[in-house]
């Protein structure tokens, strides 16, 4: 992949004003990602220094090409969601670039947080706790935007005209308080008031994940509506693997903090290169009953994020792990040379790994 | 979210219904309703605005002097034909000193919580949403006050600053303002790491219009009802002040003072005796019962 040496185009040359729409052309990645890294410090006493660190991010790096919808998967404290804060700079990053359509965020030339926020915006999962209970609808769909600078009519018409997007009726509505909608109606809240700021990223953090499942189906068809109606991109983090499936053009895979593997969903879902994403899609229950899963096919939690394993980070719980991958932390790589990656020895040929083999783009698939 | 529904019918997702929609009520509508109803609450705020209303209307209402003495009318007993509530050891008409020391003692009752709530108040919201090297100074300072009971850091201010209505002022909004910044931090702390803060945060809003927006309609319940609970230990230390000779000085009437001048006299008219007291003991269980009625109020769970 390209990520790597693409990540620095930003600063050259790009001029640091507010970006117009569209900038970059659509070759440009809408957002590129590059070695975020975020280290929460736990401090051990009350007077002692940062001793230990949490390693929730640690070098992440990925892109998204506009229009597409990246599902990001992950076990629960793999850092999907610190990944979207960071991205949204909720948290500031201890290190790594994030460029959004050719202007890096931050930087003496690069986009301002306000203006990067007016283009990228987050949904999240708790429709509840996202919603401040003592403010009207429209109070706080118009909140966003009066922040922006909008003034109160063009404000008050935009609510109404998110509100309408998103299948609410603004007159039934606006004036009704968190408590007296359902949870559909809330998480339809949320998506109106990311949508009021006219954004070109939008970031679901498990955005349908507490929703029944009915309502759930609803909420995903409106997205997919509203993202060809106001040509979104979206990156989509989920635990539901049926679900990122469902929505993804490309699907990301989390462990420990970094990502593991990369690539289009259907090639993802169908030959998952890493064993991580192979026993996670094992994991997913079949309808039939004939096909009964017996025992978990990923055994144990993932270790401490405190103190990660050596090398690769997997290797703990992974039925391939060898002598190299305690060594050796593997990198991102594209064993078969196309859109899909891995960061795993024994798919990378020439690794060392008893199974990578040496060269070329044959790969065994050794079943678990 | 239940308890509040259940009266009302809850809002229907689809389909538009014909005729008006149930009228939406934000969370004070709900708490000044829910208070309005209870009947505790109507009785204490009945006593409170008609001692408030005697104490504003004082020079109006008063059939005499508060401050006429009379040498052969001392120690009047209650229930005199003139003086209907007696008189006091200078022979002043122990009504008319009540009603205008009301005003006094009402006053010290509210005022140093009010100050004390607007500074303690900004302290500990800048300290929750700010969090970090901020709240450690601010928060570290206001623990110092903590060191010492509040009566007696009270009387230790008063006593540095000599006697007086504004030095009582200022040392009752001194005990106050540590408290009232320690309950103001903890809520914000609280409201601050709620999602629909992170959410206005990425909308891009400063710091300034989400603690206005976002974070004071959330703490000011919690603020109010722990001043209002402050309101009635306002009174009884500003009458102790007051009664150790640190507060309003004489001949000016206030419940306190008035204590303590008729201390003397308690074994001949007992009865005149125990009215200040009997002013103090009202006022203050009213407000602690009104505190109370506004703590059941407002806890919605919304």
């Amino acid at each position: 992949m390209s990520m790597f040496m693409r990540s620095r185009v930003g600063f050259d040359g790009s001029p640091a004003t507010a970006s117009a729409l569209d900038r970059g052309g659509p070759a440009q990645p809408l957002l590129i990602v590059d070695g975020i890294r975020k280290y929460f410090p736990i401090t051990s006493g009350r007077f002692g220094g940062a001793a230990t660190y949490v390693k929730a991010v640690d070098g992440v790096g990925f892109e998204v090409a506009k229009g597409e919808t990246l599902g990001v998967v992950g076990e629960s404290g793999c850092g999907k969601s610190t990944t979207a804060r960071l991205l949204i700079r909720l948290i500031e990053p201890d290190a790594g670039t994030i460029v959004l359509d050719g202007d890096p965020v931050g930087g003496p030339r690069g986009l301002t947080l306000r203006e990067m926020r007016r283009q990228v915006q987050m949904v999240f999962q708790d429709s509840y706790a996202s919603l401040n209970p003592r403010l009207t609808i429209k109070d706080t769909i118009t909140f966003g935007l009066k922040a922006n600078g909008i003034d109160r009519m063009t404000a008050a018409r935009r609510a109404q005209t998110v509100l309408d997007l998103v299948g609410l009726n603004p007159s039934m509505f606006d004036q009704r308080y968190p408590h007296e909608l359902s949870g559909g109606q809330r998480q339809r809240v949320n998506i109106a008031r990311a949508l009021a700021v006219e954004p070109r990223l939008v970031i679901l953090d498990e955005a349908v994940s507490a929703l029944d499942k009915s309502v759930e189906a609803q909420v995903l068809n409106l997205l997919r509506e509203l993202k060809r109606r106001l040509a979104l991109t979206y990156i989509f983090i989920s635990h539901d693997l049926n679900v990122v499936q469902h929505v993804s053009d490309r699907v990301l895979v989390m462990y420990l903090g970094k990502v593991i593997e990369l690539g289009p969903v259907d090639l993802l879902y169908q030959r998952p290169l890493h064993p991580y994403t192979e026993g996670l899609l094992s994991s997913r229950l079949s309808m039939s009953p004939r096909k009964r899963i017996d025992k978990p096919p990923l055994s144990g939690d993932p270790p401490n994020p405190i103190n990660p394993p050596s090398g690769c980070r997997f290797r703990t719980r992974c039925h391939l792990a060898e002598d190299i991958c305690g060594r050796l932390e593997p990198k991102l790589g594209a064993p078969s040379g196309g859109p899909h990656v891995v960061a795993c020895h024994a798919r990378t040929p020439s690794s060392g790994h008893s199974a990578a083999g040496t060269a070329g783009p044959t790969i065994t698939f050794p079943s678990p | 979210m239940s308890t509040l529904t259940s009266a009302e019918p809850i809002a229907v997702a689809a389909a538009p219904r014909k005729g008006r929609r149930p009228a939406s009520r934000s969370f004070w509508e709900t708490a000044w309703r829910r208070l309005s109803r209870d009947p505790v609450a109507l009785t204490c705020g009945a006593i409170l605005l008609v001692v408030l209303l005697a104490a504003l209307l004082a020079p109006w209402i008063t059939p005499h002097d508060p401050y006429r003495t009379s040498m052969a009318r001392r120690l009047l007993p209650v229930g005199d034909a003139r003086h209907w509530l007696g008189t006091d050891e200078l022979g002043r008409d122990l009504l008319a000193r009540l009603i205008y020391g009301g005003r006094m003692s009402l006053f010290m009752g509210f005022a140093p919580v009010a100050l004390a709530t607007l500074i303690g108040g900004f302290l500990g919201i800048v300290a929750g949403y700010c969090g970090g090297a901020i709240n450690m100074a601010i928060m570290r300072i206001t623990d110092v006050f903590y060191a010492f009971p509040s009566v007696l850091l009270a009387v230790a201010i008063s006593g540095v600053l000599g006697a007086g209505l504004v030095n009582s002022l200022v040392s009752l909004t001194l005990v106050f303002t540590p408290p009232l910044a320690r309950v103001a931090e903890s809520v914000t702390t609280q409201v601050r790491n709620q999602d629909y803060v992170e959410a206005a945060r990425a909308t891009g809003a400063s710091g300034w219009r989400i603690v206005l927006g976002h974070v004071l309609s959330n703490v000011t319940g919690p603020i109010l009802i722990y001043a209002s609970s402050m309101i009635s230990v306002s009174i009884v230390i500003a009458s102790g002040l007051s009664f150790l000779g640190l507060g309003v000085s004489p001949p000016n009437a206030e419940w306190g003072l008035m204590l303590n001048t008729l201390r003397q006299s308690i074994y001949v008219a007992p009865l005149n005796a125990v009215l200040p007291g009997l002013m103090i003991f009202i006022v203050s269980m009213s407000s602690n019962l009104i505190s109370d009625s506004l703590r059941s109020s407002m806890d919605v769970k919304v």
